[in-house]
């Protein structure tokens, strides 16, 4: 932060600029979580079929696998009550 | 925080005290540390105690945002150090009394993970969400923001004394968790302050400690819990494991008081927080087991019945105050101290 960012305009458009993770410090990593989401971390961006980026309030997100989550695609922790295995 | 009622003799010799300067009155620490002696020793139940549990909690509160007219200098005061550490040892001796932890997994990341989504996903007692969801009334809601409100506005702060004391994966875990709590820097998105918003929208006061008396001994002890767990490096271990089990206990809970809330016609302002925790936790939930908890117990094996044992603390004393909440509620009477406090 600097001289050169000196209205709350310029620090919004810094912040969609550069997201929340970024650079060599933030590889995307997936995780798997056994029988539940995938767990996204780092520097990503997630986009609809239409390419348009989708809401996202957080760095890290977990990406519903079992299908059964109502705010999908993120997990809501219904993995939990179905069941779902996530081993073959 | 303003100065609470006293509930007896303790908490008013205490709250007296507080609200004298430090170095004055020997007589009256002295006297504290006797009266604390006895209250221990006479107290059927510590966990149900509000004398007890209030006192501690205001030796606690001392540590957060203070006691109105309480001097900042009591905060390590000697004396009254030794009352909290008494009060403190009885209540973790009971806490321990309480626990059940089964048979320990093997101490990697994934065992620890999956041994604590086991025990978190076993019914413990009554379901207070479903009831909520589907039939409670608007002054019971209401009652439940109040006995929530001592914690969640200020929601991560007992957590949070765990960082300087976790390095590594677990340390990392833990910040990227308590950073979405403090809505990663943006005011609006802490957890408390939506939770401010959430007690605003029903028309309750949102003001820390508003409704501390018309909170019931075990509601005190839920939050004291936290604090004991939160305040000894001794503890980390039990910490974490809390953290994690409140963590793996939160999304689908909270999706049922959103609706809750949304049946008697409250709009987003009201459910929002709810909302909130049901994406956050489900991701925290998976962080908090594997990185945080798992990675604690890798790095430092000996804590894994500390962890275990903070998990399965924290579950039973919330299940002791759903107990008491359900009990009222089932017997058409308010949960609180002073029903009319709260409405
Ligand atoms: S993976 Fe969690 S709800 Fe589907």
């Amino acid at each position: 932060m600097g001289a050169e960012m000196d209205t709350a305009a310029d620090a919004e458009d810094a912040r969609s600029d550069h997201p929340l993770n970024s650079g060599a410090d933030a590889p995307v990593t997936v995780v798997a979580c056994p029988n539940g989401p995938l767990l996204v971390r780092g520097d990503f961006t997630l986009v609809g079929t239409d390419g348009a980026e989708l809401p996202r309030t957080r760095r890290t997100v977990a990406l519903c696998r079992c299908g059964a989550s109502v705010l999908k695609p993120y997990c809501d922790g219904s993995h939990k009550l179905t069941g779902f295995r996530s081993d073959p | 925080m303003k100065q609470p009622s006293p509930r007896g003799e303790l908490s008013a010799l205490v709250l007296s005290v507080l609200a004298g300067s430090r170095g004055s009155g020997q007589d009256a620490l002295a006297r504290l540390d006797l009266l604390a002696v006895e209250a221990i020793s006479r107290t059927p139940d510590i966990l149900l105690d509000d004398d007890l549990q209030l006192t501690l909690f205001c030796l606690y509160e001392l540590h957060y945002s203070g006691i109105d007219e309480a001097g900042d200098d009591w905060e390590w005061d000697p004396d009254l150090l030794r009352v909290r550490h008494r009060i403190e040892a009885a209540f973790e001796q009971r806490v321990r009394d309480e626990t059940v932890v089964g048979p320990p997994p093997e101490p990697t990341s994934a065992a620890v993970c999956a041994e604590l989504f086991r025990m978190t996903g076993e019914d413990g007692g009554p379901s207070m969400s479903r009831f909520v969801a589907k039939s409670a009334t608007d002054d019971q809601l209401r009652e439940l923001l109040v006995h929530r409100s001592i914690s969640q506005l200020r929601e991560a702060d007992p957590h949070t004394f765990a960082i300087p004391r976790l390095s590594g994966r677990s340390k990392a875990a833990l910040v990227e968790i308590q950073a979405d709590e403090y809505g990663n820097g943006l005011l609006a998105r802490m957890h408390s302050v939506l939770f401010a918003r959430t007690m605003r929208g029903v028309g309750l006061d949102d003001t820390y400690g508003a409704y501390l008396d018309a909170v019931p001994a075990i509601t005190l002890a839920v939050n004291n819990l936290m604090s004991l767990f939160g305040l000894h490096r001794r503890l980390r271990g039990a910490i974490v494991g809390h953290l994690a089990a409140y963590e793996m206990t939160s999304s689908q809970p909270n999706r049922l008081y959103s609706r809750g809330f949304g049946r008697l016609g409250y709009g987003s302002e009201v459910t929002e927080y709810f909302d909130e925790h049901v994406e956050a936790d489900a991701v925290h939930e998976q962080i908090a087991g594997r990185d945080m908890a798992g990675g604690l117990v890798e790095s430092d094996p000996r804590l894994l019945g500390d962890v275990l044992f903070g998990a399965a603390a924290g579950l039973a004393i919330d299940t002791l105050m759903t107990v008491h909440i359900m009990d009222a509620w089932e017997s058409n009477r308010s949960s609180l101290r002073t029903a009319e406090v709260a409405v």
